[in-house]
């Protein structure tokens, strides 16, 4: 090695002729507030097929109706009690889905024996719609709270499962052997690679997760319900109040929105050691 | 593998008698055997394919499933470094040089091992944003924070380039003769193994073919005669015909 090399002057990148800047292959950087843009648009021409009179009260009432119609179901109390009921269901079917998948994939993705026993069931399972399961889980436990909560937490339980599963099961087998090397207790091992190892996986599941628990909250809450949002769209219905319903769908539209955000919000803090392509 | 009969007198880090390995109907190694003093610095030079991995990976008990008789007998507390530096991405630098340890000054001393590689003040960066030369250095820090008697490592510095590799090069040398571990390093390059090594031990056919101690003064220089006398000497042993380096 010849000292020149370590020495020589860098030449200044402004001082090299001007040159056709190089393409580059990633989407570039993240717009601010891009997630509102297409939303906006929706709305917008929604606004103006309304004052245009292109849409009929009947057929989709006007933004502004929603909005008047919105207020005074707050000021009723309806809104909002149908809204903390329906949180709950879905709250409480995605805690118990999400808990009841991750520990189920834990153990088929550690164990050959847990994998050879759990996930032939849980495939077939997944090839029946949870919605389609919904009148035997009636027969067996009525049309209550519980039913519903069921109904909801198989729908998550299956997107958690399947993308921790697969999480567990791509981790580098160059990972396991430097816990092998460094001799981690299996305790260690579990939360130092195993779990972080994981976890893009698992939050990735989380966020279909997220969306199957409304899916499913809309269902069961269309089916003899007495309360929730579900229920308060069913009975706009037989009444003929389009501007009920719509309220019903926006609230449901930006509850999915909001999870989806909390989730990826997450996501980012959570893999901040990650470098991809988005970045 | 044999059990860590914990035998050693403290002046023998490792003894591998009558070891033998095959894939399948593949025999790699064949009652190979090996003495390592404690604090001796030995390079295993080989042909490639020749089973340096594999004998590297019988002494850190990471060949389960590989068939395979002999003794193998080692210190309980050795480490390994990788050809690759091996971090995790999801673990900041310092929670992976102090990966396994417990004890409440397990920070203090992979703070000191950092430093001890150049490395302080990274401590919260991710693995992703060191270069390919600082990643191995965090290895080492790993490798070294536990003061290990055996350090096992398979070509450690292969992936980097040459000026780094000269670099790495200097602070092994400087960690070993302050930690003084038993050494194995595992490499195919004879220069790298008659700068560093007291001892080279050349594999060929499944045994150690070679086995030659580095008489020279350090710090080492490619220009001293007997430097390049025990090069040309071992690159005849790996069949190369050798040429003015
Ligand atoms: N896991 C394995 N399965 C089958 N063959 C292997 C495996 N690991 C190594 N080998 C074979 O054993 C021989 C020695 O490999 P290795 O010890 O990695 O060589 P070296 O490190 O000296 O280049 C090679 O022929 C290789 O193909
Ligand atoms: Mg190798």
């Amino acid at each position: 090695m010849t000292a020149s090399v370590l020495v020589r002057p860098r030449t200044k990148a402004d001082a090299a002729p001007a040159r056709k800047a190089r393409r580059r292959l990633g989407p570039g950087r993240p717009l601010r507030f891009g997630a509102a843009v297409g939303p906006l648009v929706l709305l917008a021409l929604w606004s103006i097929g309304s004052a245009a009179g292109w849409l009929d009260s009947r057929t989709l009432s006007a933004p502004w109706t929603v909005v008047t119609t919105a207020r005074n179901l707050i000021a009723e109390g309806r809104l909002q009690d149908n809204l903390i009921v329906s949180a709950q269901r879905a709250g409480l079917g995605l805690l118990l889905g999400v808990l009841v998948g991750t520990m189920v994939a834990l153990v088929s993705g550690l164990s050959r024996w847990g994998e050879a026993i759990l996930d032939g069931p849980i495939q077939i399972k997944r090839a029946v719609p949870s919605v389609a399961l919904i009148p035997l889980l009636i027969l067996w436990l009525g049309i209550g709270e519980e039913m519903k909560v069921i109904t909801i937490a198989l729908g998550v339980f299956v997107p958690v499962y399947i993308h921790t599963h697969n999480g567990l099961r791509t981790i580098d087998s160059r990972y396991v052997e430097l816990g092998e090397a460094l001799r981690l207790r299996p305790a260690v091992f579990l939360r130092r690679i195993v779990l972080p190892g994981a976890l893009p996986g698992f939050l990735l599941g989380l966020r279909f997760a997220v969306v199957a628990a409304w899916l499913s909250l809309v269902v069961v809450e269309q089916i003899n319900s007495t309360s929730g949002i579900g229920y308060m769209m069913e009975l706009a219905r037989q009444y003929g109040q389009t501007d009920v319903i719509i309220v019903g769908l926006v609230l449901y539209g930006l509850l999915g929105l909001l999870s989806d955000g909390a989730v990826r919000f997450v996501q980012r803090r959570a893999l901040s050691w990650r470098r991809t392509l988005a970045d | 593998m044999a059990a860590h009969a914990g035998g050693l007198t403290a002046t023998r880090a490792v003894r591998v008698q009558g070891l033998a390995r095959a894939f399948g109907t593949r025999t790699v190694l064949n009652g190979l055997d090996l003495e390592i003093r404690a604090g001796e610095f030995v390079a295993l030079l080989g042909r490639s394919g020749s089973g340096k991995s594999t004998l590297l990976r019988a002494l850190a008990g990471l060949d389960r499933g590989v068939s395979g008789a002999g003794l193998v007998d080692v210190p309980e507390n050795s480490s390994v470094v990788f050809q690759d530096a091996r971090l995790l991405p999801w673990q900041r630098v310092l929670d992976n040089v102090v990966l396994g340890m417990s004890g409440s000054d397990a920070d203090a001393r992979g703070r000191a091992a950092l430093a001890e590689v150049g490395l302080a003040g990274r401590e919260r960066a991710w693995p992703s944003e060191l270069s390919g030369g600082e990643q191995q250095r965090v290895a080492l820090a790993r490798a070294l924070v536990s003061e290990p008697h055996l350090l096992l490592a398979d070509e450690p510095f292969g992936a980097l380039d040459a000026l780094t590799r000269l670099r790495m090069h200097e602070l092994l040398r400087e960690l070993c003769d302050r930690h003084h571990p038993a050494v194995l390093l595992v490499t195919h390059d004879v220069d790298e193994a008659v700068t560093l090594a007291d001892r080279v031990v050349l594999l060929d056919d499944g045994r150690v073919a070679v086995d030659l101690a580095i008489d020279l003064p350090n710090p080492r220089s490619h220009r001293q005669p007997q430097f390049l006398a025990y090069r040309e000497s071992l690159l005849r042993s790996l069949g190369v015909t050798p040429t003015e380096g």
